[in-house]
């Protein structure tokens, strides 16, 4: 039980992070069009991360809620893997961030869409339809940014020097996940070999031997997720027990 | 002459008044589409509004966060503003006057008998 | 046909109620000050995203967290319904930009007060964007064809601005102290600022009123304060808080609320670039645009190379 609570609040806190991240593009966009595209998929995100967290809820059954456990826990507590939480940098780092989780957020759920625990298997499914516009979105920009100007081409490669770094983890498994019957790691090659399609027409590199950052799955993050959370949860840790 | 002094909300007076209405490319100006949608299966497409893309299938999928938030359609056309052409406003009596004397394009020009008027 | 007839021909089309269209004739001025107009809606419609969009990273719950993000990003949409609209009269979106950035074009003042506390956003929700409605719901009748039509979206997809807005409003008059501190502080803030939205008296003006006669405006600023005042007046009882204003007491005899006197300069103050946000806000605009302007040469660069390339293949 314990170890499915857990994979449910990590699955969660993934979407809610990036969720949150992408927002924080709202108003700021390279071009309308774009602003409002970028803030679909963040409301996509968010919108899981609800349907996540209500479910942890349920499961935990203490009185927790879905807000309870997006604004009332630390740091630590969060299970998210350390992708999402890396900063919105310039649009090629956004988009290759978006890019990445989506198409390993896309295998996920497409396992996940068949696990035995209905509920999960069914919010899966649900997201996937989104997901899957996700992916193409992204990839469509992966590969304009990447084929486009020698400046886009260049911005695409410090973001896939920054990013890539933290993409090990996502199919290295946790106990909570091997525990709950998710088997991550045979995700890996169908990610790469999606991963190489695009980035092939991108005329970009994949990158080979880099070292992979860990921790984010049990809870040791990179400093930014602190200031994330900060700002995620102020209100309501100002006013303590107050509804809104 | 000086039209306007009063100023209402959402026209506060420029410190030069009035736009120059020049309009001129750049590089990063992506084209202007309109967008067709389909509001559900069975109906024609209807215009719906334009945007600005750099390729058909950027269109398509702005057109779809833009003009489908609330779940508006089930079918996306889009084309380039710049392949439409439009009849002339000016031309509007030769175009489309000579089609009013011909009433007997319309069913309601035919009496029938009533057994047969639903005809 | 001599210019005279023309514009006798365009003045009876608008007193017929024919809705003017981006092909026909109109007379320069109708066409500037259309413009002029459409695009400074369209800019406050984007500048607006700014001061609400400072609270989607803060909301307190996920789900006010969702509303917002989604009124916001109407707003976006709303902005560029108006954009298309206001290109249909010859100028591009870019260069409307770029008069945004540079100052030359206007948006509207409300958006240079900042919001302080969580309750502003339901403040704007309620009051600025009430406001925003009145004037709209005006302009769906508008002459000019294009705008009536974006207005027409924009009003259908406006009409749960206001209520989520209240509705916030409401959660925190039944909540804790501090919360209704919060939630009659935010009032206090955006109640005058929201009146001045309407603009300058009508017996500041003695000249001949071009908008009026050409239907692009068709009530007066005081007449669609006054429906404001009369509908706000009512709408706080609900909330059990009050309006910032001594002299606001219902008139028998004209029907209405009568109100106290606006601060106008104040608003002059703002018009002119003085608000507390002025600044602050078109930096953020022209910050987005210039560190945009790598991406948007990227996909037009991209596009331009798949044409070539099919034009290739099919050479």
């Amino acid at each position: 039980m314990s170890a499915l609570i857990d994979y449910t609040l990590h699955l969660a806190d993934n979407t809610l992070i990036l969720g949150q991240r992408n927002a924080e593009w709202c108003g700021h966009g390279p071009v309308l069009e774009q602003d409002i595209a970028i803030t679909n998929i963040s409301l996509d995100l968010i919108g899981q991360a609800r349907s996540f967290y209500q479910y942890a809820a349920e499961l935990k059954a203490d009185g927790s809620t879905e807000d309870s456990l997006a604004y009332l826990r630390t740091e630590r507590e969060f299970k998210n893997c350390l992708l999402v939480e890396q900063p919105n940098g310039d649009w090629a780092q956004t988009m290759l961030r978006q890019f990445l989780f989506s198409c390993y957020q896309f295998f996920l759920y497409q396992q996940l869409q068949h696990h035995t625990n209905t509920r999960l298997a069914a919010i899966a499914e649900k997201s996937l339809k989104e997901v899957r516009y996700h992916l193409r979105w992204s990839s469509e920009w992966i590969i304009r940014l990447g084929d486009g100007t020698g400046e886009s081409h260049s911005r695409m490669l410090t973001a896939i020097d920054e990013l890539w770094r933290y993409t090990g983890e996502l199919f290295i498994p946790v106990t909570y996940e091997t525990e709950t019957g998710i088997d991550i790691t045979s995700l890996k090659e169908a990610w790469l070999n999606n991963i190489k399609i695009v980035f092939d027409e991108a005329t970009l590199p994949v990158p080979e031997n880099v070292f992979m950052q860990t921790g984010g799955k049990t809870g040791v993050h990179t400093e930014h997720l602190g200031f994330i959370l900060t700002e995620l949860q102020y209100v309501q840790r100002a006013y303590p027990g107050s509804e809104w | 002459m000086n039209f306007i002094r009063k100023f209402y909300y959402g026209d506060i007076p420029e410190d030069k008044t009035g736009g120059n209405i020049v309009s001129k490319d750049t590089k990063t100006d992506w084209p202007l589409w309109e967008v067709f949608i389909r509001s559900k299966q069975g109906l024609d497409h209807k215009h719906a509004g334009s945007l600005h893309a750099a390729d058909a299938q950027m269109a398509i999928e702005n057109a779809r966060d833009v003009y489908t938030r609330r779940m508006e359609g089930v079918s996306i056309w889009v084309v380039e503003s710049k392949y439409i052409t439009a009849s002339n406003p000016e031309e509007a009596g030769e175009l489309y006057e000579p089609a009013v004397d011909k009433i007997y394009r319309h069913p309601t020009f035919y009496q029938l008998p009533d057994e047969v008027n639903h005809m | 046909m001599p210019v005279q007839d023309f514009e006798k021909i365009f003045q009876e089309k608008i007193d017929n109620e024919v809705k003017i269209e981006p092909k026909d004739w109109m007379p320069d001025a109708y066409r500037k000050t259309n413009l002029r107009q459409i695009s400074q809606h369209a800019h406050s419609e984007i500048v607006g995203m700014l001061p609400e969009g400072n609270w989607i990273g803060r909301a307190p719950s996920l789900k006010r967290k969702a509303i917002l993000l989604a009124k916001v990003q109407d707003e976006a949409g709303h902005g560029l319904y108006l954009y298309s609209a206001a290109e249909t009269l010859g100028m591009s979106r870019e260069e409307m930009i770029n008069d945004l950035h540079s100052g030359k074009a206007k948006y509207s003042s409300i958006f240079n007060y900042p919001t302080l506390t969580w309750a502003d956003i339901g403040a704007i929700g309620w009051l600025v964007d009430g406001a925003a409605i009145m004037n709209q719901v005006m302009l769906t009748r508008t002459s000019y064809g294009p705008y009536a039509r974006a207005m027409v979206r924009i009003c259908k997809e406006e009409s749960f601005h206001q209520r989520q807005g209240f509705e916030s409003l409401l959660v925190l008059s039944r909540g804790t102290k501090e919360q209704k501190e919060m939630c009659q502080d935010a009032i206090n803030r955006w109640w005058w600022p929201a009146l001045m939205m309407f603009g300058p008296k009508d017996a500041e003006s003695t000249n001949s009123d071009q908008s009026m006669k050409w239907k692009i405006k068709r009530k007066t600023n005081d007449e669609l304060r006054q429906n404001f005042v009369d509908m706000i007046a009512e709408q706080i009882k609900t909330l059990g808080m009050k309006l910032p204003d001594d002299k606001l007491k219902w008139n028998e005899e004209r029907r209405h609320y009568d109100f106290g006197e606006i601060n106008w300069n104040e608003f002059w103050q703002v018009v002119k670039g003085n608000g507390p946000c002025n600044k602050q806000r078109l930096d953020a605009r022209r910050k987005a645009w210039e560190n945009g302007e790598w991406v948007r040469e990227a996909a037009a660069a991209h596009a331009r190379k798949r044409a070539e390339r099919q034009k290739d293949k099919a050479a």
